[in-house]
């Protein structure tokens, strides 16, 4: 009985494998694959897109992957290319982290398309080969990185927007006097939302010394020795030590940092304007509650604010549906696709495409546009350079949650960006 | 003509080997007979291809910044680098702990576990399948579910303690709590497949053994410490090996439940090797891949070989 | 006196495992009877309202019905890997523990060094490229095979060496050949062992979330354990559903060890204890 059944057992189940291995099928039409981010934003964007597309060319089907945000991601990307295993089409980071891919090598070349001639300068120039050759198409909006602030609270307390670091340290003891909630949140569950303090403060380093992306491109700029730099991870140490964070900041995440801010329970949150866009999805009538100004320097007539570029959409040479491909990328950016991109989620700055205006943008994003129109703002310094340490986010917990001091903190990553530096091979270090 | 002789003085020295064994007269085969070597090949080549190939080819790789898409060689320099990493050593420490903890938990609960399970108490079949189903749970399905449990303020465990009167730790958020809770939630996971390797350790011990002890007067106690514990040595051996094993690798549940964090203080070599390999730095990640096989032969080859002669006195 | 302790030690033990191993379980389940705001307190509660069948059309509908996809593909991972590591395995133990040679001391070095050596992902990906095989299901089958190996020898070569000789010896006075022998002989009477090798791996690779996260990339190929680390993020604020995908994902595992349960130990009795 025993022999019997194991062998029929065995047997069944590898012919069962077999057969299902076998098995697949065969498209009759047109399919591109679309591999996108899987946090909730990205993909309803683009499955509202996708259906948009498909509706009005019923001959291409798209299907949707997804893939994990942040490095885990981006790595995930880098092996798909090196392997062939790239999908036709797929969005990924601009600026320093897509040079480090070899565009060149790996993307289709997009700067003949007719379109381009309504997409923003900056975005070309982060969404380009060392060549010269552009390779991407915006399909989201601008950010700016800051701090959100709730502006019931500073109603209530009769505070102002600060010009200076103290005087928003000033706000906070206020804020803390009062007793009822956090002055600041922090939410270091979702580590990478720890470095945009450190991150956001880009702008006052560079206005203090202008040519400090290119002194730390080329090795001769430290975090640990220069003083603007370092002022950096110091405002971070000085806001944890003054006790002025949620109770909870080490074990909460991103969605309760959003939640906190839009329902009063935290005064500011220092994070990138993306937040909105989560905000508008789960607080949508709190979004009008919402303030933004730049992180303070020590100048009050230095004021301005940090940009990041969004993520955008490639094609990968090696698609055989190139013109599918361009077809729906032209679609994207078209008047369609902007309204689309309005009626899901709407923006966290400008949009990258002429004639896409965000009317009755939430009051954060009003707040931002002095200072996009006033030229007050500076990319951030990972679209400048293209070395950042991976660590930063695990460094910033660190010295957010009094692990290490500043100077620790600061000499660490600079250990960090040297090793991202060598591993790039890049000259002088 | 030279390897076939081998072969076939092989073959001989095996069947003198067996021959020497029994006593009792055989047939005998030609070369191979009942247990041919081909037996081997289809494990072999799998393993060849896909084991030892990369594993052997790690060590070249290792000396090569590599991008994925080029590769330069640049000698020691990935060993040096990594050895450089600034949490390293914590990272050492840190899989030490790990592995300290979780394999002495097994080792201690897994063997009280058996020695109840084993008695006449009531509902065994019950508790061993209790104390067993962790192990059929994904590690991701419990390092979630366990990181929900282990919130500081919501989380069910310090809500219980709470009610109790006692305010409980920050489990996974506290830098120097985050590595032990994980350890403890990784032996909840894998008491169970202990107590099975210890269950089966009792059973297979003679009876003869028991009711000498028995005639001879033993209490418990001594039943315990002069009997079972002793003669359970393979099943602690096989424990003690295979967890130690499991903890200096151990990857999946840490990277659940902390990422490593907060900040650096849960990470273990092999979370520094995977942030590596995230990073791109993949090169590098091998070294530190080669270095975690160098730090466990080190440990294991050791303590198997001390297993092994022990064994041999007794 | 003795019977009503052991009673009470009985009882004690029963309210322990309870609480230690049944109420994490437990919170999993109510989890996944909840709706999205009860589950966001995170408390272990009584569910307010019985949303389980919505929770799982949701978990099974998302993502275009990946998780569907998912279980097919990780039951043709599982039920391959384990019929090959079974057949495999058990034939390298038969042969390692029939034959002494100096093969021998080899093979057992091998077997030591897949137990111990952590897996080399970046030269790996680097073969099965060159092998075609990577982001392939049938590679990824082979890199389970591979990598599990090792712990099935040792167990099937020690439970084979409590097996006497003759057995064999008959068979082939019959004229069997080799392999005919080893499936109509030996294989049945490994059964005991062999249980305990299918419930442990079936358990081990279809819960496995490392190496089909480094060598099976693409929704195509999604596994079970794949799905829920997707899932992760997207249902961040949905515990409920993220729960109810644990839920789903560890009832197969679940009925393969309540099938086999009872048979378990008999295998580990001879393999892991003689080892």
């Amino acid at each position: 009985m025993a022999k019997l059944s194991i062998r029929n057992v065995l047997a069944g189940a590898s012919l069962f494998a077999m057969a299902l291995i076998a098995g697949g099928a065969n498209a009759q039409q047109v399919t591109l694959s679309l591999l996108v981010d899987n946090s909730p934003e990205v993909l309803t964007r683009f499955e509202a897109l996708v259906a948009g597309f498909e509706a009005a060319n019923p001959d291409v089907n798209i299907e949707i992957e997804t893939r994990p945000g942040g490095e885990e991601g981006g790595n995930l990307v880098k092996t798909r290319l090196a392997t062939g295993t790239i999908t036709d089409l797929f969005t990924y980071n601009s600026g320093s982290l897509l040079r480090a891919l070899n565009p060149g090598q790996f993307m289709a070349d997009l700067s003949n398309e007719p379109w381009q001639a309504d997409v923003q300068e900056t975005f070309k120039r982060v969404v380009s080969t060392p060549e010269g050759a552009i390779v991407g198409a915006p399909f989201s909006t601008a950010s700016a990185g800051g701090i959100l602030y709730n502006k019931p609270v500073y109603e209530r307390l009769g505070l102002s927007i600060p010009k200076t670091w103290d005087e928003f340290l000033a706000n906070n003891e206020a804020i803390l006097k009062d007793g009822k909630i956090a002055p600041i949140i922090q939410t270091y569950k979702d580590s990478w939302t720890s470095q945009i303090l450190i991150l956001a403060d880009f702008y006052n380093v560079q206005a203090a010394e202008p040519d400090f992306a290119t002194l730390y491109t080329e090795g001769k700029a430290k975090f640990a020795t220069d003083a603007a730099a370092l002022r950096s991870f110091q405002k971070l140490q000085q806001v944890y030590e003054a006790g002025l964070f949620n109770k909870d900041f080490a074990s909460a995440g991103y969605q309760d940092g959003i939640r906190m801010l839009a329902t009063g329970e935290g005064a500011h949150y220092p994070i990138i304007s993306g937040a909105l866009r989560a905000m508008g999805a789960t607080y949508p009538d709190q979004l009008k509650d919402i303030g933004y100004f730049p992180v303070p320097s020590d100048d009050a007539s230095k004021n301005g604010l940090t940009a990041w570029m969004p993520q955008a959409l490639y094609v990968s040479k090696n698609t055989p549906n190139l013109d599918a491909a361009k077809k729906f990328l032209a679609f994207v950016v078209s008047p369609e696709g902007c309204e689309i991109l309005k009626s899901t989620g709407g923006g966290t700055g400008p949009f990258l495409v002429k004639g896409c205006v965000l009317e009755g943008a939430a009051p954060a994003v009003s707040d931002m546009l002095p200072f996009w129109d006033s030229g007050n703002n500076s990319p951030a310094l990972e679209f400048l350079s293209p070395i950042k340490g991976p660590a930063l986010e695990q460094i910033t917990v660190s010295v957010g949650s009094g692990i290490m001091t500043a100077e620790e903190g600061a000499k660490l990553y600079d250990e960090d960006v040297r090793k991202q530096a060598q591993q790039l091979g890049l000259a002088g270090w | 003509m030279l390897l076939v002789k081998q072969l076939v003085t092989m073959s001989d020295l095996s069947m003198t080997g067996l021959a020497t064994q029994r006593s009792t007269p055989r047939p005998r085969f030609k070369s191979g007979g009942l247990y041919p070597y081909w037996f081997y090949a289809p494990a072999a080549a799998i393993y060849v291809v896909l084991f030892l190939l990369p594993t052997a080819s790690s060590f070249y790789f290792s000396l090569m910044r590599w991008s994925l898409f080029d590769a330069t060689f640049i000698g020691l320099d990935n060993f040096a680098q990594f050895l450089r990493e600034p949490f390293l050593l914590q990272g050492l420490v840190n899989t030490l702990t790990f592995a300290a903890i979780s394999a002495s938990l097994k080792v201690v609960l897994g063997l009280g576990c058996a020695v109840l399970l084993t008695s006449q108490i009531i509902a065994r079949g019950y508790l061993r399948a209790v104390i067993f189903f962790p192990v059929v749970v994904s590690t991701v399905g419990v390092g979630i579910t366990f990181t929900v449990l282990m919130h500081p303020t919501e989380g069910a465990i310090n809500q219980a303690l709470a009610a109790i009167g006692i305010v409980g730790p920050d489990w996974l958020t506290n830098p120097r709590l985050a590595l032990i809770s994980v350890a403890l939630v990784d032996v909840w996971k894998g008491v169970g497949m202990a107590t099975v390797i210890y269950i089966a350790g009792i059973v297979s011990i003679p009876k003869d053994y028991f009711e000498a002890a028995r005639i001879d007067g033993a209490s418990k106690l001594q039943n315990f410490l002069y009997v079972t514990l002793p003669l359970c040595r393979p099943a602690t051996v096989t424990i003690v090996t295979l967890s130690l094993i499991g903890g200096l690798r151990t990857f999946e549940l840490v990277w659940t439940m902390t990422r490593g964090g907060p900040g650096f203080s849960s990470d273990v070599i092999a979370s520094v090797i995977y942030k590596q390999y995230q990073s791109g730095f993949y090169g590098l990640s091998t070294a530190g891949n080669v270095v975690l096989f160098l730090f466990i032969v080190l440990l294991v080859v050791p303590l198997t070989a001390y297993f092994n002669r022990r064994e041999g006195h007794e | 006196m003795k019977l009503i302790k052991d009673y009470w030690l009985g009882v004690l033990a029963i309210i322990v495992t309870a609480v230690v191993f049944l109420v994490p379980f437990a919170f999993i389940v109510l989890m996944a009877f909840k709706d999205q705001q009860q589950s966001a307190l995170l408390d272990f509660s009584w569910p307010q309202v019985n949303n389980l069948w919505a929770n799982i059309v949701e978990v099974a509908s998302t993502r275009n019905w990946m998780l569907i996809t998912a279980f097919v593909n990780s039951t043709i991972l599982t039920v391959s890997g384990v019929t090959l590591l079974v057949i495999f395995s058990a034939m390298v133990g038969f042969v390692l523990s029939r034959r002494r040679s100096r093969f021998n001391r080899l093979v057992e070095f091998l077997i030591l060094a897949g137990l111990m050596i952590p897996p080399a992902v970046v030269p790996t990906i680097w073969v099965l490229q060159g092998l075609g095989l990577f982001g392939k299901l049938h590679g990824l089958i082979l890199i389970e095979v591979a990598y599990h190996l090792s712990f099935c020898v040792l167990l099937y070569k020690a439970f084979i060496a409590t097996i006497p000789r003759e057995l064999d010896e008959a068979a082939i006075i019959d004229g069997a050949r080799p392999l005919d022998v080893f499936f109509r002989v030996i294989l049945p009477l490994l059964w005991p062992v062999t249980v305990t090798i299918i419930v442990v791996q079936t358990v081990t690779i279809f819960n496995d979330f490392t190496n089909p996260l480094y060598y099976l990339p693409g929704n195509q190929f999604a596994t079970v354990q794949l799905t829920l680390y997707n899932f992760q993020s997207q249902f961040e604020t949905s515990y409920n559903l993220l729960f109810t995908n644990i839920l789903l994902i560890t009832i197969p595992p679940l009925v393969v060890f309540l099938f086999f349960n009872r048979q378990i130990i008999a295998g580990m009795t001879a393999g892991a204890v003689k080892g």
